[in-house]
């Protein structure tokens, strides 16, 4: 099983992996165990700052998979994202109980004063962590079933399938925003408490989140690598580079196209669901479908089909977000957008790709 | 008893009886100094005195009310009115001054007095000259029901020539007779039908207040059979008026996503800067009308003519420069444009936002813009109605400029197969130069419409470019005809959908139905045939 | 031309000086946070708010600042993105080590925020009106209230207009869900009839009001006097608004009073079809005393731009730094446990000739005016209340919040509690 997972494991992924490994420690560590005052402190702000950055990349390595691996351009991912922050938000609302501000046992406090008298039958079992845990991963995967079911048997492909992916997003957006749904609408949730009856702004709560990403990260990283190397991944990329030649060799190219795409629906939805305690809100604008190219975008910034360069991008243009907001507040949208027309100008194959072929090596899988 | 039906009456009254009487001029001051107060509820009353009074003066004075260019001095309450050229009037004697009176305060307007004011000038205009002015007072007559304004209205039906005046007042009439309960039975059966025949929303409000507390067997079965045909024809009224705001709706998609359907669907380029195109051309349409207000107020009903080229220019020279410096470098990596176009979009966005700041800009309708066009009940808007037909002309431009020029000779040659173009001769780079700025200057021509029924502010592009992409994928990239019937049946499919649904579910619900219909036909409506859509 | 080219130095300028700001780290100042968005949806309304902090702490650094400091702004862009909110709320107190914080424009923005002002306990200062239905420890809400606003305005057009049939339109949010409800019970307890009322929701943005424009119309010729009331947000007004010009609808015959469109929104449109709708606020730039008149005046020779107009939330704002200056002074520090201590009871004179004072529930005192629109864009006021309302945090029309208090003074200290059960936490 493990020997599966470090097929063909080149320099870079082991240092990834390693880095990421040590970074799930190091931190928590140095926030907690380190005196504030010490030059080694990390505090507790920036652990849950970077706690994000890794949900993000965790987001981008789902991405890089369909993207980089598949040829399906997801315009889309975030709606996935998105839902299985829902799913965790519920539970965290759940977990609030009569702690709320009308101190209903069993409403959120939303649903109390738009005078809704029972919980909707979507929200039922979300106090028990092991559901919401389930339909973290259960509902984008269902949703990536049926709309993947639908939309590579009918040949779906290219732009095509970008635009209504968007469509998808787009649709959920407005539908997450109606206060009918049940959902909070544009409040979404928020003011957590408790996770597994620690409380969500503890330190100790924060870093433990923060090295449940990291460790998530890693592993997200090595499914995802697991499956490029292996003859699955072959497939995968030989219908990327030639659709219509895969399917005349004999190959079900839509159930692998559907297979990838599930698997990548599920970490997205991971993904959302270490991000939301983490920001402590959740609301239907991660629906919204610039979120999602934003995702792509990060992708490409890193180096699109190299999952390392995802993951990087994505840390990347958000730590270049947060800085940017921060110091030119006027004038960061000029920096951000210069450094997307810069790098698909300059660097083609991303961040990961222009370092790896000026040193001559070629990374796997290797962007189209 | 409505407010509005007493102040109605008694101007009626008043000008019936005092118009051979009129006051003498001591006495015409007295009421004229009634306005001149603060409070409201005495500007009000002091409005129907005048018009009751039958001055000379009371139709200058309440017309300068209405267009807040009354005034009045406190310490001795004289009325003064402000004349064009700005000079100040004295109310009572309509001479101007020896010296320009000085502390004076406006009299000020609300609702109510703005609505006692157009009963006024309304009643007033019974008998005007102008038929459109006689009709106003009719309709005011319809909405007031005031038996009292019976005889005078049976006096001017006779003598009316004009038919259309003459089917108002006789419908103002009616309404009158419907609920006069000592009216003869034949007369108020004759007031149903005649309600009947004008068949709008406001009759059948009327007929549906006839009960058997105010009215006879006979009459109530009238108005019951007459509100039932009313129904059937108002909701086939709806209908006609639901297709139209389609088609509006469809016309607004259209002209988004015009410019869209050639650097995307012809092109290929994942445009994301499209949005912002359309909005350089809305804020062009600002500047344009910001200079014609200080340098030339004459010439504001031409801003828009004149905003139309000046957009596309605008629009277009920004596109040859996007065009030239980035996307040139692009062709081939078509899923690279996304990303490169995203970030221009992010830099005009805040480009715009420095110059003209994050406000709305205000953009003004031209005459010709403004009104309701009421064709029986039907209504068009003027400015839906330009849009609508502004939409199509630029189609129809687009069209022939693609298919009958050598410009679009050569842009289809080279999209149909790019190396037998450059081997024919065809300068390639040239051509996509030019194509990328053409569809980016149609956009900049769409911002020019668009401003006049959306805010112009910099987020303008972005709420326009997910349903562009969705009408040109939905249409059949490549297709210009594709564009029109994908804009104009999302249009008409939308708001047959918001009645039933509501206007979020309906967006939802069409969002579905464009992703289910993509699945059936995965490339559109129009799907372009041959070997190139072959990815 | 020359209005666009100085705007453009106007802006400039403001950005140059910023970066000064940025560049001198003098020790020796108090920071404060202004956390408003400068780019996406929102920037259109929370701009010009940073601009007024901006304003105003240069103001009071004229004053020789406060306890004897300067003051120093910290500017950051929540870009409209409501996570990003409660970041930059994070790194403004942790980082910068802001003292106070003068932000946010929606509820979903606060909403966001409020758990980090709690629990690094620091303050944030609220400008805009809301539904209400919150009280926190950390906040002071300087906007108005549900009953500040919108039931004198129905009251309003109950008395003088005669209005009998009322449609409630807005946009599907907490905030118009909210006041509907609350209105929705309050027209019902003076016996409107439940078909006298229509309520319709759209999506942000919305910006085709044909149909709805259309039915508006219908349901308003059943021959009672019908009014609109509109809690339709931000962006979805200027069409709202075009619209209802086109399709002919006078302020005579159906009047629109709006709770969310001010001299800002107005200066995007072209008011002359729109004369005489109105709009309930607590201040009016037209409003003539001479507090306002100064103030105006300062504030477009700070701006450079003689037709810089002013609204309702940039009061609040006024009147929320002033109040924090009052009670930083009283309380001697700027730390945030005692000023909030000191904050209750802070008077300072609003800009419509009053005095609002903040109250124990951590809302402050304001008067309704209602304003009708004029040809200017500016408003007409009409009506006003003879003196200023204390708002309701927890509406009394709604079911679950009847019997809510809320009173930050010691002993009762709690921001939720209940007068039936005299247990601070909700209704449990």
């Amino acid at each position: 099983m493990i020997a599966f997972f470090f097929r063909k494991f080149d320099r870079m992924a082991t240092g990834f992996v390693i880095l990421l490994v040590v970074i799930a420690i190091l931190v928590p560590v140095l926030n907690l165990a380190v005196p504030e005052g010490s030059a080694f402190h990390i505090p507790t702000y920036l652990v849950s700052l970077w706690g994000k950055y890794l949900a993000y990349a965790l987001l981008a390595v789902a991405l890089d998979l369909v993207w980089g691996y598949c040829g399906i351009l997801s315009l889309g991912h975030g709606a996935f994202f998105a839902l299985g922050g829902y799913a965790m938000g519920m539970y965290l609302m759940r977990q609030i109980g009569a702690r709320g501000v009308y101190a209903d046992p069993i409403l959120p406090d939303f649903m109390v004063f738009l005078n809704w008298k029972e919980l909707p039958f979507t929200w039922v079992f979300f106090d028990h962590f092991a559901y919401a845990a389930a339909m973290v991963v259960v509902v984008p995967s269902l949703l990536a079933l049926v709309f993947g079911w639908f939309a590579f048997r009918s040949r779906v492909t290219g732009v095509y399938l970008s635009i209504i992916t968007q469509a998808l997003t787009y649709a959920l957006l407005l539908a997450f925003f109606r206060n009918d749904m049940g959902f909070g609408g544009n409040n979404g949730l928020t003011d957590f408490k408790d996770i597994l009856g620690l409380s969500v702004q503890a330190p100790t709560t924060r870093a433990a989140l923060f090295g449940l990403t990291a460790v998530s990260l890693a592993l997200g990283f090595l499914v995802a690598r697991a499956i490029v190397v292996s003859r699955f991944g072959q497939v995968l990329a030989s219908i990327r580079d030639a659709e219509s030649r895969t399917r005349f060799l004999g190959y079900r190219v839509e159930h692998y196209k559907l297979l990838v795409f599930v698997v990548s629906a599920a970490m997205a939805g991971i993904a959302g669901a270490l991000y939301v305690p983490q920001v402590g809100i959740i609301n239907p604008s991660e629906f919204a479908p610039s979120n999602s190219i934003e995702a792509v975008i990060w992708v490409a910034v890193g180096g699109r089909g190299t999952l390392v360069g995802a993951a990087l991008g994505a840390v990347l243009v958000n730590f270049a977000k947060t800085w940017l907001t921060g110091t030119f507040p006027e004038f960061w949208l000029y920096g951000l957008g210069a450094l997307f027309i810069l790098v698909t100008l300059f660097l083609p194959k991303g961040i990961i790709g222009a370092f790896a072929s000026r040193f001559g090596r070629r990374s796997e899988g290797g962007a189209a | 008893m409505s407010r509005r039906f007493m102040i109605l009456m008694s101007v009626l009254i008043g000008w019936v009886v005092l118009a051979a009487a009129p006051l003498r001029a001591d006495d015409a001051s007295l009421v004229l100094k009634r306005l001149a107060t603060d409070n409201y509820g005495d500007i009000e009353a002091g409005v129907a005195a005048l018009a009751a009074s039958g001055l000379s003066v009371s139709e200058a004075v309440l017309n300068a009310l209405a267009d807040s260019r009354l005034s009045y001095r406190p310490s001795d309450k004289a009325l003064f009115i402000k004349d064009p050229s700005g000079r100040w009037i004295d109310a009572a004697t309509n001479t101007a001054p020896a010296e320009a009176p000085s502390g004076l305060k406006s009299v000020k307007l609300n609702n109510r007095v703005r609505r006692a004011l157009e009963a006024a000038l309304g009643s007033m205009t019974l008998m005007s000259s102008d038929p459109q002015k006689r009709i106003a007072a009719a309709e005011a007559v319809f909405k007031s029901r005031d038996a009292n304004t019976l005889a005078a209205l049976d006096a001017v039906i006779g003598k009316e020539a004009d038919p259309v005046v003459r089917r108002h007042f006789e419908e103002a009439r009616a309404a009158v007779l419907l609920l006069k309960t000592d009216a003869p039975e034949a007369d108020r059966v004759k007031a149903v039908e005649r309600l009947g025949e004008r068949g709008d929303q406001d009759s059948l409000a009327l007929l549906g207040s006839v009960t058997e507390a105010n009215a006879t067997v006979n009459i109530v079965s009238a108005a019951k059979l007459a509100a039932k045909g009313i129904e059937r024809w108002l909701a086939l009224l709806s209908t006609a008026q639901n297709a139209w705001y389609g088609l509006s709706l469809g016309s607004v998609l259209l002209l988004a996503a015009i410019g869209l359907a050639i650097t995307f669907g012809v092109m290929g380029i994942i445009n994301m800067a499209h949005g912002e195109m359309v909005m350089l051309g809305a804020y062009t349409t600002f500047v344009v009308q910001e200079v014609i207000r200080t340098k030339a107020p004459g010439l504001f009903d031409w801003s828009l003519p004149i905003a139309i080229p000046l957009a596309f220019g605008v629009s277009a020279l920004v596109g040859l420069l996007i065009e030239r410096l980035v996307i040139r470098y692009l062709y081939g990596r078509p899923l690279e444009t996304l990303l490169a176009t995203w970030g221009v979009s992010l830099v005009l966005q805040q480009a715009v936002r420095s110059v003209f700041g994050a406000n709305n800009r205000e953009v003004g309708a031209p005459s010709y813009m403004a009104g309701v066009w009421d064709l029986g009940g039907f209504q068009i808007t003027f400015g839906r109605l330009w849009i609508i037909v502004f939409s199509l002309v630029v189609f129809f431009a687009l069209l022939g400029v693609m298919k009958g020029t050598s410009l679009g000779l050569r842009m289809r040659a080279v999209i149909q197969n790019r190396r037998m173009a450059a081997a024919m001769g065809i300068r390639t780079p040239v051509v996509d130069a030019l194509t990328f700025a053409l569809g980016s200057g149609v956009a900049g021509i769409a911002g020019v419409a668009l401003s006049q029924i959306d805010n112009v502010s910099p987020n303008l592009g972005q709420s326009y470019i997910i349903d562009s992409f969705l009408v040109v994928v939905f249409g059949g990239v490549g297709n210009l005809w594709g564009t029109l019937l994908g804009a104009l049946s999302l249009g008409l499919a939308n708001k047959f959908l918001e009645p039933l649904a509501g206007a979020v579910l309906g967006k939802i619900i069409l969002l579905a139905v464009i992703v289910l219909f993509i699945q059936r036909r995965p490339r559109g409506l129009f799907a372009l045939k041959g070997r190139a859509v072959d990815s | 031309m020359n209005r666009l080219l100085s705007r453009f130095a106007a802006s400039a300028l403001v950005a140059g000086s910023l970066l000064a700001t940025v560049a001198a780290k003098a020790e020796d100042t108090i920071k404060i946070g202004i956390l408003h968005s400068l780019s996406g949806t929102m920037a259109i309304s929370e701009t010009t708010l940073k601009d007024t902090m901006l304003f105003l702490i240069d103001e009071q650094n004229k004053k020789g600042g406060v306890l004897g400091k300067k003051l120093e702004a910290v500017v950051v862009d929540p870009a409209s993105n409501w996570p990003l909110f409660a970041e930059k709320a994070r790194e403004l107190i942790t980082k910068n080590k802001v003292v106070a914080t003068f932000g946010c424009w929606t509820s979903v923005s606060r909403k966001s925020v409020l758990p980090v002002f709690e629990e690094l306990n620091s303050v944030l200062f609220y400008p805009v009106q809301y539904e209400g239905e919150e009280s926190s420890k950390n906040i002071f809400y300087t906007g108005a209230a549900p009953n500040q606003q919108a039931i004198p305005a129905v009251d309003y057009l109950m008395e003088n207009e005669k209005v009998q049939r009322w449609v409630l339109a807005g946009t599907d949010y907490v905030y118009p869900r909210t006041t509907n409800k609350i209105l929705e019970a309050y027209l019902k307890a003076k016996g409107v009839k439940p078909e006298d009322i229509m309520i319709n929701y759209t999506p942000f943005g919305h910006s085709d009001w044909q149909t709805i424009v259309a039915d508006v119309k219908k349901f308003g010729s059943a021959g009672k006097k019908t009014a609109v009331v509109s809690t339709i947000n931000g962006d979805a007004n200027v069409p709202f608004y075009k619209e209802l010009g086109n399709q002919g609808i006078k302020a005579t015959d159906i009047p629109v009073v709006a709770f969310s469109v001010g001299e800002e929104e107005l200066a995007g449109i072209d008011t002359k079809p729109l004369v005489g709708h109105l709009a309930a606020w607590n201040y009016f730039q037209s409003v003539d005393v001479p507090e306002n008149k100064a103030f105006i005046g300062k504030w477009q020779a700070y701006t450079k731009n003689a037709k810089r107009t002013t609204n309702d939330p940039m009061e609040a704002h006024v009147i929320g730094f002033n109040m924090w200056v009052k009670a930083v002074e009283k309380a001697g520090t700027t730390d945030a446990t005692p000023v909030i201590d000191a904050m209750v009871g802070v008077s300072v004179p609003n800009l419509t000739g009053g005095l609002s004072t903040m109250m124990p529930n951590h809302h402050i005192t304001k008067p309704v005016l209602i304003g009708e629109i004029k040809a200017d864009g500016q408003f007409n006021t009409v009506w006003q209340t003879p003196g200023t309302v204390v708002a309701n945090e927890w509406s009394p029309y709604l079911e679950g919040s009847k019997d809510l208090i809320a009173d930050w003074r010691a002993p009762l200290s709690c921001g939720n509690f209940n007068v039936k059960t005299g247990k601070c936490g909700g209704k449990g």
